[in-house]
This record gives C-alpha cells, structure tokens and sequence, in this order.
C-alpha cells in the first residue's frame, strides 16, 4: 500500500483543486470545506480533465416541477461533457456501475509522522513543521 | 454511454512522444469554431456606416422566441478548460487553438465555421451581407492565413441568394476557404428554389456547402412550436437536419447541381437510414408528384450528403453504431469534434473500441479529402 505525499495541505485550501500525478496517475484532489477527496483525474466517460472541471451541487426532483438542491461542491462536473461525478465515491449520477473515477484514500497528516517513512516523498523535501496530503494508491 | 477502451497502443499513447506522432492517424476536423475577441475585431472589415450601424442598432436575429441563446449546458456553450488566461473567448486565441487542439492532436486540417456574430439569421439583410464579408475577412486574416492548418468557410448570408452568390464569388479564389457555411435554420426549407443560386455557385467553384446546425429562423425548433428544455432543443436539431436533407432531395436540387456536395454538421447521423428508408418508400407511390427526380432519394443521398461524426449516438451497444454507419456508408461520415465547444470529440476516444482501423482511417482523414478543397 504504497503512500505518496503529494503536497502541502498550505497547498490545497478549501475550495481549491490540484492535479497532483502519482505513480503515473493523474489524480485530482480537492478540499472540500476542509475535507480532502481524491480521485483519478480522466473522465471515463471520453477523457476530459476533472481538475478542470466545476464544483457544483446535486439537483434533485421528487416530481415535475419541485426541485431540491443537495450537497453543495460534493459533485465535480466534467468541463467537457458534463458528466457528474460523487466526490464521495467517485461514482457518475447517470451510470454509476460503469462510469466512475478511481476513488483514492486520501489524508492530511503532519510532517514530523512522515519523516518517520514509509512515505514516497517525490518532489519535494517534508518538513516537520508543516502538514501535508497523503495519498494511498492501491 | 460507452466505455471506450484504447483503439490501439499507439494512438492512446503518449501524446507528447513525436515517435508516437508520426505513427498516429492524422486528421481533418469537419468543425471548428473561432471566436471573436470582442465585435471590434470586426472593425476593420466594416465601413463606417455599418460599424456606426452595428454600434446603434446591432444584431437583430430571426429569432421568435429563442431570445438568448447561451448559456447552453456551459458560458459560451464551451469547454471549460477552453478559456484563454486571458478570460478572452475560448476559440479567440490562435496560440491556444495550436497547443490545446491541433498540435495536441496531430491535426492537419480543421474547418472553421463561425457562430454568433457571424451575420447569418439577421433579418436586414444588407446589414447580413456586411456582416458575413466581414466575418469571412476576418478569419482569413486572424486564423487561416497565420495558420494554414485552419481552412475558413464561407459565411454566407443565404436569406438573399443574390448576395450569397456575390460573396462566394468574392471569395472562392483563395485557398484558405474551403467550404461555403451555411446553418440548418433557414427561413425556408434549405431545397427551396430561392437557395438554388448558392448551390450553383459552390457547385461552380468546387466547394462543398456545409449546414451546420443552429441559426435562427423565427420559425420554432421543432414542428409543433417552443419546447421548454436545451435537451429538446439539442436533440431537435436531428429533425431540422431531416428537414434539410428532404427538401433539398424532393425540391431536385441534385438534379440540377449534379456536382453538388453537402455536408451536414453537428445534427448526428442516427436518423439518416431511418428518413432514407421512409424517403424511397413513399418515393416508390408517389413519383408522379415529383417527376424531376430521376432516381430514388436514397441514391441522391448517397452521392451528395456527408454527415460528420459529432455529437455522435453513443448506443450502450457499441454493434448498433456500427450498424447504424454500415446503413448510411463509412465512406459518409466525416470527423467533427466541435473544438472548443462543451460536446467536443477527442478524435481518438470517440469512436468506441472495436471500430476497424482502416474505418476509423476513413472517417477520421479520407472522406474528407474527396469532399473539401484543401489545395
């Protein structure tokens, strides 16, 4: 279970994205009200590149002409053809069992755990005083 | 909805790679839509009057009911990593174009075809002259001399054919343009006579006409008025294109411009077997209505119609698509990917796994070379 720090929480602030690539994966983390997501960044639908897609909410209808809306910046749209895809679990709202996104487990953790190993730090030097993301690729 | 898996190992390769390059496919792109920066750079192209007049009056579309047309499904109706540092329009930046588009995926050719404020679907038509010789100055000067990658239309503004014909003309010469541009929504069914002077002066120069869909009418989108959804919209411009196809087949506009191509673009193809089918049937009981057709409408349609491939049908079944391109002809369809619109087509992703290479060859560069003028 390898885990790759990727960045620095400082980095990633709420609201914001990065496309971060590890062990020739392009994965998309988010920070979502300070909760981190990270999901593989290619839409399976026909390749469009998530970190560059909308951060949006889950409209919902329990009949014509009432809507609800749900969950707001927990859905990431693909910026090409719209696709809507669950941060939570990766999955797409239209066709949840085939189109989905890898879906990573993904924490912050402070420097002075990871000097400790058996962390991948690829690119850049951790420091105790800080804290950083950490992904976990299966 | 498709899960596409690679084609082959080159063409999902690594795109950055120039070994890979030369191996991959290359292209000629049916549809690609340049944007203006901002109306001014039209300017140069206007007279003072009609710069005055664009200033204090602008654009008055045929429009009925279909007020402003964007945001469709995104700003601009465009991808969302189209968009210039700069916040300029995606489509507006040719060094954008290159790296996100044609370099990026080894194009060769792509046509462009404006929207917008192209001059087209106004109802003052001399200011609709005006404006699609601007517009067609315009992307000769910004796209298709700088970058002879980028062939232009010819925008024409087909409510007055005499006009049309004056700006084909006008432009036909040069080799940066390599098609006549028209939209699905003319004022009358696109077979109708007064159009004919438009056919006959591409069939002249050699150019194909592309009818692309969109425009504005006035008339509604479908056959029975308004409907209230972009979706409805979206999926009845399959109707439209229908439309077009059937009148310029009944009305013999392919009798009389035997040379005559036609492209129809963005309106999808999985209607065209079915309206084939239909069309020779009723041709069979009702011949004598249209004795000018010497032949059935499914041979006309197959001689003179083109349709390219975005926003294709994405059948769970991938064997359905397949069939649906037996029925209409692989050598009929012509790669589109809308670049940089939201229902762009990566070029080797929109076909599903399974398509035969030389097929995909077809569609993706040799159709296109016996239709458009690309000397």
């Amino acid at each position: 279970m390898p885990r790759h720090v990727v960045a620095k929480l400082s980095d990633i602030p709420p609201g914001t994205r990065k496309l971060v690539h590890v062990a020739g994966r392009a994965i998309v983390v988010l920070n979502v009200n300070d909760e981190l997501f990270a999901l593989s960044d290619r839409c399976p639908h026909k390749g469009g590149s998530l970190s560059r897609g909308t951060l949006t909410g889950m409209v919902s209808s329990p009949e014509p002409g009432t809507y609800v809306y749900q969950r707001p910046g927990e859905i990431l749209r693909c910026p090409w053809h719209g696709w809507e895809f669950d941060v939570r679990t990766g999955r797409s709202w239209c066709d949840p069992k085939r189109l989905r996104l890898m879906n990573y487990t993904v924490s912050a953790e402070p420097g002075a755990a990871l000097v400790e190993g058996p962390y991948v730090a690829e690119t850049f030097p951790v420091t105790i005083e800080d804290i950083y993301v950490v992904i976990q690729t299966k | 909805m498709t899960l596409d898996a690679p084609l082959t190992a080159e063409v999902e390769g690594n795109r950055e790679s120039p070994a890979i390059a030369e191996v991959r496919l290359k292209i000629i792109d049916g549809d690609v839509h340049p944007a203006l920066r901002s109306i001014d750079d039209l300017k140069p192209y206007l007279s003072a009057h009609w710069w005055e007049h664009l200033q204090t009056y602008g654009s008055r579309k045929r429009s009925g009911m279909q007020i402003e047309p964007y945001p469709k499904s995104a700003p601009r109706a465009c991808r969302r990593d189209a968009w210039p540092d700069d916040g300029s329009p995606p489509g507006s930046d040719l060094n954008l174009i290159r790296s996100q588009y044609l370099d990026a995926y080894g194009v060769e050719y792509g046509m462009l075809g404006p929207l917008g404020m192209s001059g087209q679907s106004e109802i003052n038509v001399a200011f609709s002259a005006v404006m699609t010789a601007a517009v067609n100055d315009w992307q000769r000067d910004f796209f298709a001399r700088p970058e002879p990658r980028l062939k232009a239309g010819i925008v024409v503004p087909y409510e007055d054919a005499e006009a049309s014909v004056r700006e084909i003309d006008r432009c036909a010469g040069d080799v940066c343009y390599a098609q006549v541009f028209m939209l699905t929504r003319t004022g009358d069914p696109a077979g109708n006579r007064r159009y004919w002077p438009i056919y006959a002066a591409a069939e002249r120069h050699g150019l194909p006409v592309a009818l692309h869909v969109f425009g504005s009418s006035g008339h509604p989108f479908t056959g029975v008025g308004w409907p209230s959804y972009y979706i409805e919209e979206s999926s009845g411009h399959s109707t439209s294109c229908q439309t077009v196809v059937t009148s310029l087949v009944i009305e013999g506009v392919f009798e009389r411009f035997p040379r005559l191509k036609v492209v129809i673009v963005e309106g999808g193809f999985g209607w065209l077997p079915a309206l084939t089918w239909r069309l020779d049937k009723l041709f069979e009981r009702n011949r004598s209505e249209v004795a000018h057709l010497k032949r059935r409408p499914s041979e006309y349609i197959r001689e003179h119609i083109w349709v390219t491939s975005q926003p294709m049908e994405e059948p769970d079944n991938r064997r359905h698509l397949f069939d649906t391109i037996e029925w209409i002809g692989w050598d009929r369809i012509l790669f589109a990917s809308d670049y940089p619109h939201w229902d762009f087509d990566d070029p080797f992703r929109a076909f599903p796994a399974g398509t035969p290479r030389e097929r995909f060859e077809q569609v993706l560069t040799r159709n296109a070379r016996s239709v458009y003028r690309l000397g």
